[in-house]
C-alpha cells in the first residue's frame, strides 16, 4: 500500500549483542526533532521474538534449546526506527529484522557473549572491506551518500552500504545487528513483501564501487594508521604492508614478534637516520656509469649503495616506465634486496613518472587485496569492493554493477551469469568450448563403438566395422557382434539378436545424453543470439524514437519506455541464457519442476516483449502502455526466478563439504546437481 | 647522460677485460666501431665434458646497458641444460634475467658465470628440460653426448 515510497529505516544499536539478558543496556542517542517512536512487533505466532537469538519457527531459541532463559525474556529489544516521517517524508511501516536463512550452529559463544564485553572475535574479524568503508567515508562523503541512496541501484537492487559489516562479522548474530543499519530502496513493486522483509534480495550481494582516487585515499589512510602503530615512516610502512599483502593484523603481530626479520624480509633492512637526499661526495666514482666528476649529485638509500643521481634516476625511470614495476623495485646495488620507497622515488623521477608510479601502486594494491577487483570492462577505471570470499562462491553468485553500468560477477569477473554459480559456469563454458558445434555434427554422422564407446564415423559403404581403438568388430546397422552375422555378411537383417539390441540401447543412451546437452545448449546459444538481435533492433528503434517524437508529438521522456524495454530484454535474456546452463547440471527432482516453471514464465514474458519490439515504429505509440506492462512483468519474473534460485543455492551452505550431490542438500531444500561442481 | 655514461662504462670494462682477460677466454669486438657486440672464445674448462673445445660466444649489450642485462649466446653448438639447443644458443638465467640484473653487475661476472655453468650446469633452472633430466638421472650418458658434441662442433682434438 505504500508502493512507490522509499522506505528508510535506520536502527541504531550502540551496545553489542547481549542476547537473552533481561538487563540489556541499550543506548540509542540520536538527535531528532521528535522523540523516536519505539516499536514492538509481534510475530505471526503472537510472540515477540528475541532479537538476538533469532528463535526458530517453533519459538525455541536455537542457541539454548534446553533453557528457558530466552523464552522468558522473549521480548524484542526496543529498536530505534527513523521513519521518513521523522525526516519530513510520508510515513511507512516499521520493519522486522530480517531472519537469516542460514542455519545457526548452537554455539557456546552465544551464551558466553552475555558478558559485558563484546566477543573478542569482533576486533580481529573486521575485514578490509569494513575498514575501507569506514576510512573512505570522510574522504568521499558525497559519493557514499549518493551511492547508498541512488535509485539507479535499485534495478540491481543493492543498498551499497549494508552488509560490508555482515561479511566482516561473518556469522552468528552479529550480522543481524550490524546489518541493522540499512537503507532500503523499494523497486516499485512487491511492496507488500518489501515491508515484511526489508533489505537486499537473496540473489544480491553487497559491494561498493571505488574510483582510483578513493582507493588511493583509503590506501593512504591505512598506511598512516599502521605507520602510527609501528612508528615507522609512512613510506616504509607502505612497503611493510605490501609485503604482508595488506593484512594489518598479521603485519603488526609479526612486527612485534620479530621486528628485524620483518624489516629484512620486506626489503627494508637496518635503519639509519635521515630522510632521503642527494649528497656530493669527494672522490666518488659511480659504479654504474664510471663517472667521477667533481660535485656530482649522488644518492643512496639507507642500505648505503650509492650511485650518481643520474644513474639512479635512469634506473628508476626504466623500472617504472618500461617494466611497469612499482611496489617491488629493488635498490640498484648488487645483491641488495632493499625496496625503493616512495619518498625516494618522488625525489628522483619526473612528474609524469610519479603519476605512473602511483597508478602502478594502486594497481598492485587492488591486485593484492582479495576484496577488491578492477571492473573488467574495457577502459573502465573503477574497482569494486565486495566481501564475498572464494569459498562462498558455491552458494552465492556475486553479481555487481560498476558505475560504468557493466554487470559482472565478482567471483570470476565474467559477465553477469546469475543464477548459475561460478563453478557451474566454468564447467559449462568448458564443455561448450569442446562440444557445441562438434556435438551437432557428431550426433548427425557418427555412432559409438559398442565396446569402447569411441566415436566412429563410417567412411565406406561396408557395414563390417572394426574399431580402430579396441579392434572390436561389429555391424554398423544393428550394432551387434559381427561374428553373429554368420554367412549373411554385408547384409544385416538380424534385428532381434541380443548383442545387437543391447548395443543399440547403450547407443541410444549415449545419444540421449548428447541430445540432452544440445537441448540446453541450443537454448543457451539462442538467448545469447537473440539478445544481440534485440539490441540491433533497439538501435534501429532508437532512430525511430526520434521520428516518433516528431510525428506523434510525444516528448523525449515519453519515448523512453523503449529504452527500459530494451534493457529489460537484455538483462532477462542474459539470465535466461544461464538458466539453461544451470538446468543442464540440475538433477531431476521436484524442485527442478519449480525451476523450470519459473524459467518458462520468464521466457514467455521475454518472448512476448521481444515480439512487440519488432513492430514498426508508427505502431509503437499505441503499444506504449502494453509494452511498459510487459517490461515490468519481465523484470518481475526475473527477480522471482533469481530469488528462488539464490535462496536454494544458499541452503547448500551448511553442506559445503559435499556440495552439489549429497542427499543432505536435497533434504535441506538446496539444489541437487547431477555432477560434482566442486571438482 | 645515459649514452655517454654507458659508453664510458663499456669502454672501461672492455679495457679491463682485454688488458687482463679471464683465464681460458679471448675477448674482442666483433666490429671495432661497435662496442655493443663482443666476441668471446671460451675454452672448455678442464675436467668437464667440454674440455678441449673452443666455444664461440656472442655478447650483445642492449642500448640501455647497464640498466638492462647483456644478452649472451653460444655461437658454437653445445650440449648443455642451460643453453638452448637451437640456432640462437641462448643462455638466460641468473643475472642475465632482467629482473635479477642490477646495473653495477659487470660483464666479467657474466663471463665467469657462463664458465662456471660449463663446469657445473644448473639443472634446476634449465632451458633444455630433457638434457637436464638426463644430467640428473644419467650423468654418464649426458657426459658422453656432451663430449661427442664438443668433438663434433667445438674442434676438440
Amino acid at each position: 500500500m505504500f508502493s512507490g515510497y522509499t522506505q528508510l529505516s535506520i536502527r541504531i544499536l550502540t551496545s553489542l549483542p547481549l542476547p537473552c539478558s533481561p538487563s540489556v543496556p541499550l543506548v540509542a542517542t540520536v538527535n531528532l526533532p521528535t522523540p523516536p517512536p519505539y516499536t514492538r512487533q509481534p510475530t505471526e505466532t503472537g510472540l515477540t521474538p528475541c532479537l538476538y537469538c533469532q528463535p526458530s519457527r517453533q519459538n525455541r531459541c536455537l542457541a539454548h534449546p534446553a533453557t528457558t532463559t530466552c523464552n522468558q525474556q522473549r521480548e524484542r529489544l526496543p529498536v530505534l526506527v527513523i521513519l521518513r516521517r521523522d525526516l519530513g517524508l510520508p510515513p511507512v511501516s516499521t520493519t522486522l529484522p530480517r531472519r537469516s536463512s542460514r542455519k545457526r550452529k548452537p554455539s557456546s559463544d552465544h551464551s558466553a557473549s552475555t558478558g559485558v564485553n563484546p566477543p573478542p572475535r569482533k576486533k580481529v574479524d573486521v575485514s578490509g572491506a569494513q575498514r575501507l568503508k569506514k576510512a573512505a567515508l570522510p574522504a568521499t562523503p558525497t559519493t557514499l551518500g549518493s551511492t547508498a541512496m541512488d535509485s539507479d541501484d535499485e534495478f540491481s537492487g543493492h543498498s551499497s552500504m549494508e552488509g560490508f559489516e555482515e561479511d566482516a562479522f561473518d556469522s552468528d548474530m552479529s550480522d543481524e545487528l550490524v546489518s541493522d543499519m540499512e537503507v532500503d530502496a523499494d523497486a516499485g513493486f512487491d511492496s507488500q513483501d518489501k515491508i515484511i522483509k526489508p533489505g537486499r534480495k537473496a540473489y544480491e550481494v553487497d559491494y561498493r564501487v571505488y574510483s582510483p582516487a578513493e582507493i588511493r585515499a583509503y590506501q593512504n589512510d591505512q598506511i598512516n594508521d599502521v605507520s602510527r602503530i609501528l612508528e615507522q615512516p609512512p613510506e616504509a610502512t607502505a612497503i611493510l604492508l605490501r609485503h604482508a599483502r595488506w593484512s594489518k593484523e598479521r603485519l603488526i603481530e609479526s612486527y612485534m614478534d620479530n621486528q628485524e626479520q620483518v624489516l629484512e624480509e620486506s626489503g627494508l633492512g637496518e635503519d639509519s637516520a635521515g630522510p632521503p637526499r642527494f649528497q656530493q661526495i669527494k672522490g666518488f666514482v659511480c659504479e654504474i656509469c664510471c663517472e667521477d666528476e667533481e660535485g656530482m649529485d649522488t644518492f643512496a638509500m639507507k642500505c648505503g649503495h650509492r650511485f650518481c643521481a643520474n644513474c639512479y634516476k635512469q634506473y628508476l625511470a626504466q623500472k617504472v616506465k618500461d617494466e611497469g614495476e612499482a611496489a617491488h623495485i629493488k635498490c640498484p646495488g648488487d645483491g641488495c634486496n632493499r625496496i625503493v620507497d616512495s619518498k625516494s622515488v618522488d625525489l628522483l623521477v619526473s612528474t609524469d613518472l610519479k603519476d605512473r608510479y602511483q597508478t602502478l601502486l594502486i594497481r598492485t594494491y587492488v591486485d593484492d587485496k582479495e576484496n577488491l577487483k578492477w571492473c573488467p570492462a574495457p577502459n573502465c577505471e573503477y574497482a569494486i569492493d565486495c566481501g564475498v570470499k572464494p569459498r562462498e562462491l558455491a552458494t552465492v553468485v556475486p553479481t555487481v554493477r560498476c558505475k560504468c553500468s557493466h554487470d559482472w560477477c565478482f567471483g570470476c569477473t565474467l559477465n553477469d551469469h546469475q543464477p548459475a554459480p561460478c563453478r557451474l559456469v566454468r564447467k559449462w563454458l568448458k564443455k561448450c568450448e569442446d562440444d557445441s558445434e562438434t556435438a551437432n555434427w557428431i550426433s548427425a554422422h557418427t555412432k559409438e563403438c559398442p565396446k569402447c564407446q569411441s566415436t566412429i564415423e563410417k567412411n565406406g559403404g561396408c557395414n563390417h566395422m572394426t574399431c580402430r581403438k579396441c579392434r572390436h568388430e561389429f555391424c554398423w546397422m544393428c550394432m551387434g557382434h559381427w561374428q553373429e552375422h554368420g554367412n549373411s555378411w554385408y547384409n544385416c537383417n538380424r534385428y532381434e539378436e541380443k548383442s545387437g539390441s543391447e548395443a543399440r540401447d547403450a547407443q541410444a543412451k549415449s545419444r540421449q545424453s548428447l541430445e540432452r546437452y544440445l537441448h540446453y545448449y541450443n537454448r543457451y546459444a539462442n538467448h545469447e543470439q537473440s539478445a544481440r538481435l534485440d539490441k540491433d533492433i533497439y538501435l534501429k528503434t532508437e532512430k525511430k524514437m526520434t521520428q516518433l517524437q516528431s510525428s506523434s508529438g510525444m516528448s523525449w521522456i515519453e519515448v523512453q519506455f523503449l529504452e527500459g524495454a530494451s534493457q529489460a530484454l537484455q538483462q532477462c535474456r542474459q539470465t535466461l541464457k544461464w538458466t539453461y546452463a544451470f538446468a543442464y547440471y540440475l538433477a531431476r527432482n521436484n524442485q527442478t519442476e519449480i525451476f523450470e516453471d519459473n524459467q518458462k514464465d520468464l521466457e514467455m514474458a521475454v518472448e512476448n516483449l521481444s515480439e512487440m519490439f519488432e513492430k514498426p515504429a508508427d505502431q509503437l505509440k499505441d503499444l506504449k502502455g502494453d509494452m511498459m506492462d510487459k517490461t515490468s512483468y519481465c523484470n518481475k519474473r526475473r527477480i522471482i526466478l533469481l530469488e528462488v534460485t539464490a535462496e536454494r543455492l544458499k541452503q547448500g551452505e551448511s553442506h559445503r563439504s559435499d556440495f552439489g550431490t549429497s542427499e543432505a542438500n536435497s533434504r535441506a531444500g538446496a539444489w541437487e546437481f547431477n555432477t560434482d561442481l566442486s571438482a | 647522460m645515459a649514452t655517454a655514461g654507458a659508453n664510458k662504462r663499456i669502454a672501461k670494462e672492455l679495457n679491463e677485460i682485454t688488458r687482463e682477460p679471464p683465464s681460458g677466454m679471448k675477448v674482442r669486438l666483433v666490429d671495432e666501431s661497435n662496442v655493443h657486440k663482443w666476441e668471446i672464445i671460451m675454452d672448455g674448462p678442464a675436467s668437464s665434458p667440454y674440455e678441449g673445445g673452443h666455444f664461440k660466444l656472442l655478447l650483445t649489450l642492449p642500448i640501455e646497458y647497464p640498466f638492462k642485462p647483456p644478452i649472451l649466446s653460444f655461437q658454437t653448438k653445445i650440449y648443455h641444460p642451460n643453453v638452448s639447443n637451437d640456432d640462437k644458443g641462448s643462455m638466460c638465467l641468473g643475472m642475465l634475467r632482467s629482473d635479477e640484473w642490477k646495473p653495477p653487475n659487470k660483464i666479467l661476472a657474466v663471463l665467469n658465470m657462463a664458465r662456471n655453468l660449463l663446469v657445473e650446469p644448473n639443472a634446476e633452472d634449465a632451458i633444455e628440460t630433457s638434457i637436464a633430466e638426463q644430467y640428473r638421472g644419467d650423468r654418464k650418458a649426458f657426459e658422453k653426448t656432451a663430449k661427442e658434441w664438443t668433438k663434433k662442433y667445438a674442434n676438440a682434438k
